[in-house]
């Protein structure tokens, strides 16, 4: 018979304490979110109906959505290579990266989106004045650490060096052992980077402000600062819709990459 | 005609010499060892011979053919490797078929040869379990019919068996082997453990410091080992610095003792010599007074190594250590008086120069990768 687990006075405190931290705002701004814009009184799902009719939502929210689902693309196809070969020909490089990684959390966004804008004038409209050109580039640089730390931490979980050998010698070429035989092995540590990235490009506010393009975060401020009780509704609407997209990208890539993630989880 | 070649390679990292003018030559369907303690330049040889890596100078050659300058995916070597190289996303059967795939050999074709593969290494049951479902030996065997299923040219085995326990080492070098001598595939094998490649090879190599030291049969390396470090390196030997008095009757002298050594005659007076002697061709018995070719002495310890006991005889300024069966050698406890006699015609001997000290086999750092 299997012993039973007791668990003890402490931790249930504790989880208790964590408990509260994370849902009681979370409580409050629902509670909140239920009264009359009007009246300010209880109960009313007006707020809700508000938000889901309005075309600026859906509007902000599509347009950082692909701008998240961009981002995620683009520092893939960046960085998996760039890590893949540090680790591989030039790992004396990798903290020399690590520490360039370090560098969009040191330089306060303000500064650098003025910076981009100075470097970028005069680049082509198409780039300069589109969301998916100037802004994704930002964000990329933006999500530069969270997409190193965890590709990195996912590389040196596996032994690349062994695993790129034994693919060329039975004859694959870099592109193939990169696709068939690394990625896979790594696909938690790309998907952690992704999640990371997806919750970054949908929160991100500073950039798109001072560069003047009207993406999500943008108009929940704007809603904040004109209408309380809305804005409640809104808040926890986007955090609700952050975590379905979040579980949508779980969900795909474990779907592909279970089996690795449980060998990954097996070492 | 030689099948594969090495033809002066030499490979330098920084300021060491990895690889110093080797020169190998293997016909086909043969099995060479390269042998040797660590950082003697035998992993180096085998991944140039991948191509892995770039040698500074030589030739490989493979069926004439010079693959020098080849990438390694264009080369057609089936490598097995030290650590678990096995693709951790894919299942047995996957990883045997990835190399089939990758030639874009048919389906059917694939799947026959991948079965007959997974058979051929007693894992016919295990194609659909995943590289952290085998133990580390089967995950070897499933490497093996990796690296045989793209009918390689040369097989390149790097230290595949030092990561597994005792006993799964004896059994897989055994399956080796077969599977070798069934498929007749030319092998190159590199093992740090001599009785590992004494006991598959056709041909063993022992390398130190980035040259071949001597190559030969396993019997050769045994009993006539070319060099110092050989004689050290390859199984016991007692090894008894002597000078050469009388060449005509091959009578040499250490600390005080006369023997006889056939392979003294014909040498010069005053030469210095190394005398070989195995272990188990010293015949040791309770002393009655020195007869001829014999070292008296007294038993200093006793080593138990199951039918035989090795003892060690401590002999004025010299010692020797020899096998005896070990019910005989509980009559000789430590502190006994014994004779040891020395065999005549076996011993071998070898040319110390006068400033020559012995080599002494130590653990060498590994070369620093490229």
């Amino acid at each position: 018979m299997r012993p039973t687990r007791r668990i003890a006075p402490t931790a249930v405190i504790w989880l208790l304490i964590a408990f509260g931290y994370f849902f009681i705002p979370l409580i409050a701004t629902f509670l909140f979110s239920l009264k009359s814009n009007q009246t300010g009184h209880c109960c009313t799902a007006a707020n809700y109906s508000w938000v889901v009719h309005s075309s600026a939502f859906w509007h902000t929210l599509k347009i950082s959505f692909l701008l998240a689902i961009e981002t995620i693309v683009i520092s893939l196809a960046l960085f998996v290579p760039t890590i893949y070969w540090v680790h591989l020909r030039v790992p004396k490089l990798r903290p020399v990266i690590a520490f360039l990684a370090l560098i969009p959390f040191v330089i306060p966004p303000i500064v650098m989106v003025v910076g981009l804008l100075q470097f970028f004038k005069g680049t082509p409209s198409w780039f300069y004045a589109q969301p998916w050109g100037f802004l994704a580039g930002a964000y990329v640089i933006l999500a530069f650490p969270y997409m190193f730390f965890s590709l990195d931490a996912g590389f040196r979980s596996i032994d690349v060096h062994t695993l790129t050998e034994a693919s060329q010698s039975l004859g694959a070429r870099w592109g193939t052992t990169l696709v068939k035989v690394i990625l896979p092995n790594i696909r938690s540590a790309a998907l952690a980077g992704s999640f990371l990235t997806l919750a970054i490009v949908m929160g991100e506010f500073t950039i798109a402000n001072l560069s003047a393009f009207n993406t999500f975060p943008i108009f929940i401020q704007y809603v904040n600062e004109s209408q309380g009780f809305p804005a409640a509704s809104l808040t926890l609407m986007s955090f609700a819709i952050t975590w379905a997209a979040m579980l949508s990208l779980l969900v795909v890539g474990r779907k592909r990459g279970q089996r690795a993630a449980i060998v990954a989880g097996a070492r | 005609m030689a099948y594969l070649e090495l033809q002066n390679l030499h490979r330098d990292f920084g300021t060491n010499k990895a690889l110093d003018g080797i020169e190998i030559q293997l016909g086909e369907g043969e099995f060479l060892s390269l042998l040797g303690p660590s950082g003697c330049g035998k992993t180096t040889a085998l991944r140039l011979v991948a191509g892995f890596d770039r040698p500074d100078q030589g030739r490989i050659v493979v069926d004439g053919k010079d693959v020098t300058r080849v990438a390694p995916n264009k080369r057609d070597m089936g490598m097995v490797f030290q650590a678990y190289s096995l693709f951790p996303n894919m299942t047995a059967h996957q990883n045997v078929e990835f190399g089939l795939r990758i030639r874009g050999k048919d389906r059917a074709d694939r799947r026959k040869r991948v079965d007959d593969l997974l058979e051929l290494v007693g894992l016919g049951h295990a194609g659909t379990r995943y590289p952290h479902q085998l133990s580390g030996g089967m995950q070897q065997r499933v490497a093996l019919a990796r690296a045989l299923a793209i009918e390689p040219r040369v097989l390149l085995l790097d230290e595949p068996l030092s990561a597994l326990d005792a006993k799964v080492r004896v059994q897989l070098r055994e399956e080796i082997r077969r599977i070798q001598l069934e498929l007749g595939i030319t092998t190159l094998y590199v093992t740090h453990d001599q009785e590992e490649a004494l006991s598959v090879s056709d041909h063993v190599a022992v390398m130190y410091r980035g040259r071949i030291e001597q190559m030969g049969s396993p019997a050769e390396m045994y009993t006539a080992p070319a060099t110092p470090f050989v004689a050290e390196f390859i199984g016991t030997m007692n090894r008894i610095e002597a000078t050469v008095v009388d060449p005509s009757t091959g009578t040499i002298e250490t600390g005080g003792v006369t023997l006889t050594v056939e392979a003294a005659r014909g040498k010069a007076r005053g030469d210095r010599v190394l005398v070989l002697i195995r272990p188990e061709t010293v015949e040791v018995a309770a002393a009655n007074g020195a007869g001829a070719n014999t070292m008296t002495g007294e038993v200093l310890t006793h080593t138990f190594l199951g039918p035989v006991t090795r003892l060690k005889i401590v002999s004025g300024q010299s010692s020797l250590i020899a096998d005896m069966p070990t019910a005989r050698a509980a009559a000789l406890p430590p502190g006994s008086k014994v004779d040891a006699a020395l065999p005549a015609t076996e011993a071998r001997l070898l040319d110390l120069k006068d400033d020559e000290a012995l080599p002494q086999i130590t653990e060498e750092p590994g070369p620093a990768g490229p």
